[in-house]
């Protein structure tokens, strides 16, 4: 079998395969269904400090070959998760990254402060590029100078390896992913959801309970392969391809577009299995392409 | 615990303007799947629809190794799912959820379904013990689902429909208040206005009311938070603390 480990930002992976904040809940969840120490990494849901109860439903539906969250962060926040979540992750000899999410640089740095002290957190992702939530979110990823206020705030605080997740929802993506590079961050994963809509011609309401929803899925794929190729070119950090992979050949584009690892997201609602099928996709391409990627 | 596999098609028949039942093999889920459980159903191969589909176990029957699915053709998925032939084979993940609670010190049971909500609760009918009511309600006589099965259960089975075309002119809820008596238990499925109603009904006769919810839902398994239902707990999902809830935790 090929060897696809690789180091990213100073995390050592098994292989390129890791799965995406918020669509494999705390790993437990899945853990029935798949054997965890295969995957590349596990990337958290979103965490933040206080507990958050979420959006009113309906949170989502489904859109020709996507659909569209509106989930708001629904999680039990960051004491919780050290106590019930990250004890379950650490049983396993994979890699856990913790997604965090703030409404303020302030909650950001506080959260990456306590995370620091945890072994058992391998990297923090910093998502700043949630688009269902009033305050903060997004906000910090659309605008350079945001990003480099909360990327460099949350550098100062931890050594961990830091991963800057962008939102596509910009006019120019490499403005922000520089700026993120700039403030400190050791790698860069994309992309978020795309903001959308989708309305009930009956009723004539948004079919969420929320206007606008993101949107993840096949759909996005195109769009998520153009801005890795571009933001791979524009920054010297690892980029993590994320949008839209079902399969093994959809991983295999982002990374010849310029991803050194991805990350597998609405696929897991799909097939519980998924990431492993794909991850099985990408050993098979390098067997049969020995050279066109470069893993050693 | 749930499992993803491939079942076979026993048998695929029409049994309603837009109602068709499945007969599936598997001897897993015949044997594991409860009452109000449901299973996530991969329509097509396709990326469009993408997600699987929620259907509820309509029979289960362990001493055959097979179970049934009825569902209603409203949009893509399940319209995919009327090209199956028998002896083809269906994706399916389950069972899943947290189905109907059986207590045995109860022996007075009234089940209410309304529309396609008459599905799920055959398989609960066919494992409850001591005197059972069902109670179908439906816009029209051909949306009647399923009455012969329950029929031939032997339980008492009484039925309306909105234009009277069969049974009494009216609501199944108003069956619900002529029948209720202190020491029922109610099981309810079927369109939120009607759960809604049927909740209201016990909440006043102070009897005890599980009712079956419905939401859009992506992973089944509890992980997206995607099919939030409003309880007096904060949300729970319906696919992992439902779709089977107490119908007093529901904020309406
Ligand atoms: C726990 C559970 C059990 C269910 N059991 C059954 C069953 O036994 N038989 C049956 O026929 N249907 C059942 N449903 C509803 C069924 O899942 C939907 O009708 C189906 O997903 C529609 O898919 P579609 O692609 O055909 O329609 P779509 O094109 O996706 O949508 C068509 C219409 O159906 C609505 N819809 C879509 N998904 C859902 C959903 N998950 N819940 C409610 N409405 C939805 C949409 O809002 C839209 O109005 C159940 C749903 C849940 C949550
Ligand atoms: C239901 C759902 C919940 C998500 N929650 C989060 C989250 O909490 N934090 C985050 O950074 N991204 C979240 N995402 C975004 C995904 O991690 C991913 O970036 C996006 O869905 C694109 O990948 P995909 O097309 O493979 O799903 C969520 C996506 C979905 C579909």
């Amino acid at each position: 079998m090929v060897d696809l480990s690789l180091e990213l930002a100073g995390i050592k992976l098994k292989n390129p395969v890791m799965v995406a904040s918020g669509t494999f809940g705390w790993g437990q969840e899945f853990a029935d269904y798949l054997d965890l120490n295969k995957l590349g990494a596990i990337i958290t849901k979103s965490i933040t400090l206080k507990p958050r109860e979420g959006n009113p439903p309906p949170r989502i539906v489904e859109t020709p070959a996507g659909m569209l969250n509106t989930i708001g962060l629904q999680n039990e926040g960051l004491e919780h998760f050290l106590r019930n979540d990250l004890p379950f992750l650490s049983k396993f000899n994979t890699p856990t990254i913790v997604n965090i999410a703030g409404e303020s640089v302030a909650e950001y740095v506080e959260l990456a402060k306590r995370l620091s002290k945890e072994p058992m957190v391998k990297g923090i992702e910093v998502n700043i590029s949630c688009p269902n939530v009033a305050h903060g979110g997004m906000a910090f990823g659309t605008e350079p100078e945001a990003t480099k206020q909360v990327i460099s705030a949350v550098r100062k605080e931890t050594t961990q390896p830091l991963i800057v997740k962008l939102t596509p929802n910009v006019t120019d993506i490499t403005v922000i992913a520089k700026a993120a590079v700039a403030a400190g961050a050791d790698a860069l994963s994309l992309i978020n959801t795309l903001v959308g809509m989708s309305i009930d011609i009956e009723t004539g309401q948004s079919r969420l309970g929320r206007l606008t929803g993101g949107l993840s899925g096949p759909a996005i794929k195109p769009i998520a392969v153009r801005m890795v190729y571009e933001t791979a070119r524009a920054v010297n950090v690892p980029v993590i391809g994320i949008g839209g992979i079902m399969t093994g050949n959809d991983a295999v584009e982002f990374l010849l577009a310029g991803a050194k690892a991805i990350q597998v997201g609405t696929a897991n609602f799909v097939d519980v299995t998924a990431s492993l099928t794909i991850l099985k996709g990408i050993e098979d391409y390098v067997d049969r392409h020995p050279r066109s990627l470069n893993f050693s | 615990m749930a499992s993803q596999e491939k079942c076979r098609i026993i048998d695929h028949q029409k049994v309603g303007p837009q109602h068709y039942k499945l007969v599936l093999a598997s001897d897993y889920l015949s044997k594991h799947a409860q009452p109000g459980q449901f299973v996530q159903v991969k329509c097509s191969d396709t990326l469009d629809p993408l997600l699987r589909r929620p259907i509820s176990l309509h029979q289960i029957s362990p001493e055959h190794k097979t179970f049934a699915l009825l569902y209603e053709v409203v949009g893509k998925g399940t319209n995919e799912l009327t090209k199956l032939f028998v002896g083809e084979n269906l994706d399916l993940f389950g069972p899943l959820g947290t189905g109907f609670q059986l207590d045995s010190q109860r022996n007075k049971h009234l089940l209410v379904g309304g529309g396609m909500g008459s599905a799920p609760l055959l398989a609960l009918a066919e494992r409850l013990t001591g005197q059972v009511s069902i109670l179908l309600g439906a816009k029209t006589a051909a949306n009647i689902l399923a009455e012969a099965d329950y029929n031939k259960l032997g339980h008492n089975v009484a039925v309306i429909t909105d234009d009277g075309s069969k049974g009494k002119k009216g609501l199944v809820s108003d069956l619900l208040l002529e029948r209720i008596s202190q020491d029922s238990v109610v099981y309810a499925c079927g369109p939120k206005s009607m759960l809604r109603a049927v909740a209201e009904i016990c909440w006043q006769k102070k009897v005890d009311c599980q009712i079956s919810m419905e939401e859009r839902m992506a992973c089944g398994i509890g992980a997206c938070k995607g099919c939030a239902v409003k309880t007096k707990g904060g949300y729970k999902m319906a696919c992992k603390d439902g779709p089977v809830f107490k119908g007093e935790d529901i904020i309406w």
